[in-house]
């Protein structure tokens, strides 16, 4: 009977429970306030809808997030200057290719710049955590004042615009694909990331950093190389979110480029259910967390909600979650629940 | 045998680490900070010489413009202390300047009442963080994110358009100018002209004051050191870890309000967008202060001298005029790294010489 149990996980327990309720919760609100909320239309060619506008919105915070779980499982902090590195690596790619109607440099190559900015700035980030062991928040803090500011110094203090109609290809549509590319790049991003976490050793390391950096390294594994890897790819992830971004307006506005994306991105990874503590992790967990908060968001601009009150509701979310996830409540629950099964043990009892 | 151990490099070695630890403990870095202050006021003194940069009103002006986060940076050196982390405080502080405007311009309160509300907001919001943290045990950086979320929409609630105040009670307050009563230089026409301050800055320098007394000599003072230090250590000595750390957070949202007043009685106004980036100019204000984030460590006065770094580093940017503003937050950032290295660099060296003896 016992044994029995073991497989029977009650639902409630599994890790994606959580984040899976949210979204839904949050999409039935919507099917109720615009009945039309799941009609998708074809339109020139393209999808249209508002469930692909979330895909689509959604897909820069999906990739940011990815970044982040990693960052969050194996430092136990958070990388605060993701939004600033994006701007940055837009600045760049737009500060290559130059306003004319022609590029200045290939395409490709502005793409390899930004990514390559995105890296260094993650190389920053990583050495000041791993090999210098500074607090992930103050060490990225360095980037978050300073990035914008670089940004602006390479954009010469302009809003930049691009003129060949290419450039938005990245962050729109390519003609005759009727999805958003922005999902495909984040699906893709999303794959080979869970490949190589899930195929190769490398997931495991980097949950048993996270867990314990020293006795990791006791055990034979390279702590700081680990945590600085993970700093780099969140750097990484940065920049292709910058890239969609500037792609998607075809310009380079480095005051509000990716602004308040590391907290939206750090909100994802807690609604999918990952400990902000480090250690365990899942990577579509903070996929669907990502998802939420963006249909939070489109569902909010539907009620005609300013977009400066919307972080009034966010934190109110963000605030139950977390309370939901904190050690204190959960032995809360736990001692009603024995209360309850004991008063039911002795129902039983004294029906028999 | 003896004598040729003492006599060898490893004594003498030890010996140097002696002084070392005696230097440490006499807060290194808050030396450095205050020396490097100096050295950039001389800095100034000798570039811009024909620029007035001498004069007492530049060097009162530091404080003038920076007299709201001097106060907030008090309260985010005693949260850094215990070894937390207060992220809201700038959405705190344009929050409070919205519904001081607010209040005052659309509810026709007037400017008492308005601003012992504000008081009493910040002391709320300050005791519902330091709930969550203390009690219920969550991350402070989450918390206080959410919180940084909350009140920046809740500005955005009140209004999205910009207010601005006409309360004359207000700005009589704004405005008061109190004249020292030395440092005064004769003008063109040969009036003498006395330096002066206005009362955000009074505010400012008491609250310092208050601060350093109450951490240095009161019961309460003491044990937000020995809760940062280690809080188990703190727990086993009969102190109550959770409501120091909550009081702690109290009293910051209390001080994150009173530095917004003194913000709002010097942009006389408010808008959604007021303050972004304040909390980030406190916490770098406070680390380069010489309070580390690792808790247990950390001087009110420190504080101070970073808040006048910033400032003085502004000064220089607006007195050099053909240079880009964002020149002032990178120079902050690069500043930061260096004290983020050095603290790392020191404690590392305090582990060596505890492991060594």
């Amino acid at each position: 009977m016992k044994n029995l149990n073991i497989f029977k996980k009650p639902i409630y327990q599994y890790s994606l429970f959580l984040p899976i309720v949210c979204l839904l919760l949050v999409l039935i609100v919507n099917l109720i306030q615009t009945p039309n909320f799941f009609k998708i239309t074809v339109q020139n060619g393209v999808l249209y809808g508002f469930i692909i506008d979330i895909l689509n919105r959604s897909s820069g915070l999906v990739i940011l997030a990815v970044g982040m779980t990693l960052v969050v499982a194996s430092s136990g902090g958070t990388d605060i200057s993701v939004g600033a590195v994006s701007a940055l690596a837009g600045a760049v790619c737009i500060a290559a290719l130059g306003t004319g109607a022609t590029y200045n440099v290939p395409y490709i190559v502005s793409i390899l710049l930004a990514l390559i900015m995105g890296m260094a700035c993650g190389t920053v980030n990583g050495y000041l955590v791993s090999y210098m062991k500074v607090q992930p928040m103050v060490a990225t803090l360095i980037l978050f004042t300073a990035g914008r500011g670089i940004a602006q110094l390479v954009t010469g203090s302009f809003i930049l615009y691009v003129k060949p109609e290419q450039f938005g290809y990245l962050g729109n549509f390519i003609p005759g694909v009727p999805l958003p590319t922005p999902f495909f790049v984040a699906a893709f991003l999303v794959f080979i990331t869970w490949i190589v976490l899930d195929k190769t050793p490398l997931g495991m390391y980097i949950q048993s950093v996270g867990i314990n950096r020293d006795a990791s390294r006791l055990v034979g594994l390279n702590s700081k190389l680990i945590i600085f890897f993970t700093y780099v790819f969140c750097g990484m992830c940065a920049a292709i979110t910058g890239l969609i971004s500037v792609s998607r307006t075809m310009s380079i506005d480095a005051n509000n480029v990716g602004l308040y994306t590391e907290l939206d991105a750090i909100l994802a990874v807690a609604i999918g259910g990952n400990s902000l503590r480090g250690g365990k992790f899942s990577l579509f967990g903070s996929v669907i967390g990502a998802i939420t908060i963006q249909a939070l968001t489109t569902t909010l601009y539907a009620m005609q909600v300013s977009a400066d009150q919307i972080p009034l509701y966010k934190a109110v979310v963000v605030i139950i979650i977390v309370s939901l996830q904190s050690p204190v409540v959960l032995k809360w629950f736990k001692t009603i629940k024995g209360k309850l099964s004991t008063r039911s043990h002795q129902m039983v009892k004294e029906a028999k | 045998m003896n004598r040729a151990k003492i006599n060898s490099p490893q004594g003498k070695m030890r010996f140097s680490n002696q002084i070392g630890q005696k230097l440490l403990e006499r807060n290194f870095l808050l030396f450095v900070t205050i020396a490097l202050f100096i050295a950039m006021y001389i800095a100034g003194l000798i570039a811009y010489k024909d620029k007035n940069f001498g004069n007492v009103q530049t060097f009162l002006n530091l404080f003038t413009s920076n007299a709201g986060l001097i106060i907030v940076s008090v309260g985010m050196t005693m949260v850094l202390i215990t070894g937390g982390i207060d992220i809201s405080v700038g959405s705190v502080v344009a929050v409070t300047c919205m519904m001081l405007a607010a209040m005052m311009e659309r509810a026709g309160i007037g400017a008492a009442p308005a601003m012992s509300i504000v008081l009493l907001f910040g002391l709320a919001f300050g005791a519902a963080q330091g709930w969550l943290i203390s009690y219920l045990n969550i991350q402070p950086f989450i918390v206080t994110l959410a919180g940084m979320f909350f009140a920046r929409g809740l500005t955005a609630v009140i209004s999205l358009e910009m207010i601005t105040i006409t309360n004359e009670t207000f700005l009589a307050i704004a405005q008061k100018r109190i004249y020292l009563p030395f440092g005064g230089y004769l003008n063109r026409k040969g009036v003498m002209i006395y330096p002066y301050i206005y009362p955000t800055v009074v505010m400012a320098i008491v609250i310092v004051i208050i601060a350093y007394l109450m951490l240095k000599y009161t019961k309460f003072g003491r044990s937000i050191y020995a809760v940062g230090g280690r809080e188990q250590s703190a727990r086993l000595m009969g102190l109550n870890v959770k409501r120091t750390k909550f009081f702690v957070y109290i009293l910051n949202g209390l001080l994150s309000a009173l530095g917004g007043i003194a913000f709002c009685l010097n942009t006389t106004g408010a808008f959604v967008e007021l303050a972004r980036g304040f909390e980030m100019d406190a916490i770098a204000a406070t680390v380069i202060g010489g309070t580390p984030l690792t808790g247990g460590v950390g001087n009110v006065y420190g504080s101070l001298f970073g808040v006048l770094i910033k400032a003085l580093i502004e000064t220089f940017v607006s007195f050099q005029g053909n240079i880009s503003s964002w020149w002032s937050k990178i120079i902050i950032s690069a500043l930061l790294a260096f004290f983020i290295v050095l603290q790392n660099l020191l404690v590392r060296r305090k582990n060596k010489t505890k492991s060594a003896t």
